[in-house]
């Protein structure tokens, strides 16, 4: 390829994004239509901008796909796999193996071979855990029955790739299957028995890795503190796991998914979660685009009716099955409905297993192109009927539908109230004190030998910047609702105050400041509620001098106390006046500062003077 | 009979009062003063603290200055953390049982303010009625309040008169040379030692 090709090609892509995405989301179609209507018009069905080529961009885009199982694995704390295991093995398990039985039993009924019948039947019972997810998130339903059964569904179908990646090869025709499978691999003519062997070795290689040379590694990057350099390290990670199972002839995608699962615990997590987002996102954007400009529209305008049945049998079959589900495990009949309108559709991982049933000769190319076309059409209606499922009938269960609203969440939502940004000497006591009180935090700091220490002391404190947006989101800023922000230098806190005015308006912001000035520079930001490090601290120790000297210990307390309110508000009053000048020195400034504040003193020692319990002379009176 | 003093005063670097009152029984043997304010600035009361001291002694003293017809809000605080229910009162709450409560209390007022037709109505008795309750429920003997009135201008003549009768009073209880059942007849301890109190009746 070209450099001019090169850039052709990159340059009608992102474009595509940057026009169709925003585009499909201003229409509320979600950014996954946005991706797929761009593809079809820039596909040869349209503008034919980009020819024949969408198929080699899938390939290559497939490996977006293998990240986004990488992320997975790596929200996936075994420790919340265990406790959503009776969801994801029953409901997910149930989900997959009844719409897979009836879908295929339908296919072999319409005529298609068994084996034919049964791979369709397993790929179409996946649903698109891109789209539903984000209108679940988009629609705050995640925390909801409806939204924690979709993610135990979606888990399961996403686990489900993994086997039937490798039962498919066992159901081609004789001959046809090695060649798909293993032509890459280092041990294509290695005996059975040597091969088991070796697959087994990678897995122990990967675990053992994971455990004993990723986090060293990452931590003497995280080091450096060089971010791109970190990045590197987290896509090094995802390429590597995904070329060592392809050389033993694994599925990529089930490496990266262990190998997220492994570093899910990890103080890293939400760092290298923040660096691959945007890959995987950009690549699977690009997936989308490919399966757009892919779908096959002779063979729709050809057979515009066996497409659209096909397009609403399986979705009414998928839609059935997850509404008698939902019935078996006692969701509420609204969230029963919402969870059964949002996965009726037919996932992205179709595509992959297609193409890949394809290429081993599993299925008929003509077959493949058609389902491709009905998947497409599915995933482009799920928004559609998610927007009919708000106008109509959601409308009937309010008020009837409070009685669900308030079940538990369950264990999934392990989104804390409270971010905790820099956990030096400062943050760590505002985060002990919150545990001591029953209050859990989201810990963020960018030391990564503390961070070290602290886990090691059974502490969740992760590894990152919190100036950054995507670590933020991670870390769950969308649904917190207070942020601590006590990071090491001024400079860095107004950075994180900036961040989160800016992307989580929502969010209170409680601030760390050093002294005056730096309490200063919070209010011009807009801070409201600011502290100062030592005012506290210095006070008690005047209190306890005081004391020391003999003043009744009551007295001290409350002139501490009221003298501490006297200054905030002279403070706040000087910060008024303060940006007329533009000082020329800051040490200049510091001592005008005080000045103004020796001056205000006067003022506040006039109304700090007790005058509780004085006698007044109605007394006299009698 | 051991005497402990709950003295309770949150100005007390400014009160002539209680301070004189304080210095002059401060030395006497037998008895334990309580400084709740400098104890408890913070008003975070602990009742195990306090509990222990309580059962090591046979009478209580509330000293306070009269406020609001009460005593000080730190004296309230105490009452409602340390009289634990199951230790001071109810099922198995017999820990102060046949102990003496008694109240120290200096008022700004006068006789005449404290009475039916004065300024405030009611004779400082019944004013003392939680107290006075409190004593019950805790089973325990509520003996007359000594009370120094008219506290804002009195002359320091008659408050060394009533600082030295406080301390007659103190040791005469503490020596069981004081009969209890004559004092328990009287509105206030203060008939007993001569001194002149509000000496209105209780309005029973």
């Amino acid at each position: 390829m070209s450099n001019e090709s090169f850039f052709y090609q990159a340059l009608v892509y992102l474009a595509t994004m940057v026009v169709f995405v925003p585009l499909a989301k201003k229409l509320n179609l979600g950014s996954v239509l946005g991706y797929l209507l761009g593809g079809i018009i820039i596909g040869p069905a349209l503008l034919g901008l980009i020819g024949q080529s969408g198929q080699d961009l899938m390939h290559f885009a497939e490996f977006g796909v293998v990240m986004m199982l990488f992320l997975i694995g790596m929200e996936l704390e075994p420790s919340l796999l265990w406790k959503l295991r009776a969801p994801i093995l029953g409901l997910g398990g149930l989900q997959v193996v009844i719409t897979a039985v009836v879908l295929g039993g339908l296919a072999i009924a319409f005529g298609l071979p068994w084996n034919q019948g049964l791979v369709i039947g397993m790929i179409l019972s996946l649903s698109s855990t891109a789209i539903v997810l984000q209108i679940l998130t988009e629609k705050g339903q995640m925390g909801s029955g409806a939204g924690q059964s979709a993610f135990s569904v979606l888990l399961f179908q996403d686990i489900a790739v993994i086997p039937m990646l490798a039962i498919f090869p066992l159901l081609a025709p004789a001959g046809a299957t090695v060649a798909a499978e293993e032509s890459g691999s280092l041990i294509a003519h290695q005996p059975a028995w040597a091969k088991t062997l070796i697959v087994l070795g990678a897995v122990a290689g990967l675990v053992v890795g994971g455990r004993y040379v990723v986090k060293p590694v990452l931590h003497i990057v995280a080091r450096t503190r060089l971010r791109e350099l970190f990045t590197a390290s987290a896509l090094l990670l995802v390429v590597g796991i995904a070329v060592l199972m392809t050389l033993v002839g694994l599925s990529p995608a089930l490496g990266a998914f262990l190998g997220g699962v492994l570093l899910a615990n990890s103080e890293y997590r939400h760092e290298l979660e923040s660096d691959i987002e945007p890959f995987k996102g950009l690549l699977l954007g690009l997936f989308f685009i490919g399966v757009g400009a892919t779908i096959n529209f002779q063979l729709i305008i050809h057979s515009p009716w066996i497409i659209a049945g096909l397009v609403f049998g399986i979705m009414i079959v998928k839609f059935l099955v997850l509404l008698g589900l939902g019935k078996l495990f006692k969701l509420g009949k609204e969230q029963n409905l919402l969870f059964s309108f949002a996965l009726p559709q037919v996932g992205e991982f179709a595509f992959v297993l297609f193409s890949f049933s394809a290429g081993a000769k599993l299925l008929p190319q003509e077959l493949v192109d058609m389902m491709m076309a009905v998947v497409a059409i599915t995933m482009a209606l799920t928004p559609l009927i998610m927007l009919a499922y708000e106008k109509w009938i959601q409308p009937r269960f309010e008020g009837a539908g409070k009685q669900q609203d308030e079940r538990e969440p369950d264990e999934i939502d392990e989104r804390n109230a409270v971010i905790i940004a820099g956990f030096d000497h400062f943050g760590t006591v505002v985060g002990r004190f919150l545990r001591a009180s029953g209050v859990p935090s989201t810990v963020l700091d960018l030391d990564s030998d503390r961070v070290d220490l602290l886990r090691r002391m059974g502490l969740k404190v992760h590894y990152g910047d919190a100036a950054r947006f995507d670590l933020l989101k991670s870390a769950g800023a969308e649904q917190a609702s207070i942020i601590v922000i006590a990071m090491a230098t001024p400079e860095k806190n107004l950075e994180v105050v900036e961040a989160v005015k800016k992307h989580f308006p929502h969010l209170r912001m409680m601030v760390r400041a050093v002294d005056n000035a730096d309490a200063f520079d919070l209010m011009n930001a807009g801070v409201l509620h600011i502290y100062r490090e030592t005012i506290d601290t210095s006070l008690r120790m005047g209190t306890d001098v005081l004391e020391q000297l003999g003043r009744r210990a009551y007295q001290s307390q409350r002139a501490a106390r009221m003298f501490r309110r006297f200054d905030e508000k002279s403070l706040k009053g000087l910060s008024a006046f303060r940006d007329d000048k533009q000082y020329v020195n800051a040490a200049k400034e510091r001592i005008e500062e005080l000045q103004k504040l020796i001056q205000a003193d006067a003022y506040t020692n006039m109304m700090i003077r007790d005058t509780g319990w004085e006698r007044d002379n109605a007394e006299e009176r009698n | 009979m051991k005497i402990l003093i709950l003295f309770a005063h949150p100005a007390f670097e400014r009160s002539r009062v209680h301070a004189r009152l304080l210095k002059a029984v401060r030395t006497l043997p037998g008895i334990t003063i309580r400084d709740l304010y400098e104890t408890y600035p913070d008003f975070d009361v602990f009742p195990k603290v306090e509990q222990p001291i309580l059962e090591q002694h046979d009478l209580i003293i509330l000293q306070h200055p009269f406020y609001w017809y009460s005593g000080p809000a730190l004296l309230k605080q105490w009452m409602d953390l340390v009289l634990e229910h199951g230790w001071a009162y109810g099922k198995d709450g017999t820990a102060l049982q046949g102990k003496y409560l008694m109240q120290v209390i200096s008022t700004g007022g006068n006789a005449h303010a404290y009475s039916a037709e004065g300024h405030h109505g009611h004779a400082v008795y019944d004013f003392l009625l939680p107290f006075r309750q409190t004593a019950a429920l805790c089973h325990m003997e509520y003996l007359p309040p000594y009370v120094v009135p008219g506290s804002a201008h009195i002359e320091e003549a008659d408050l060394a008169r009533y600082a030295d009768s406080y301390v007659q009073l103190l040791q005469g209880l503490a020596s069981k040379t004081t009969d209890l059942k004559a004092l328990q007849q009287m509105p206030e301890a203060n008939m007993l030692l001569n001194m002149p109190g509000l000496l209105s009746a209780p309005s029973r």
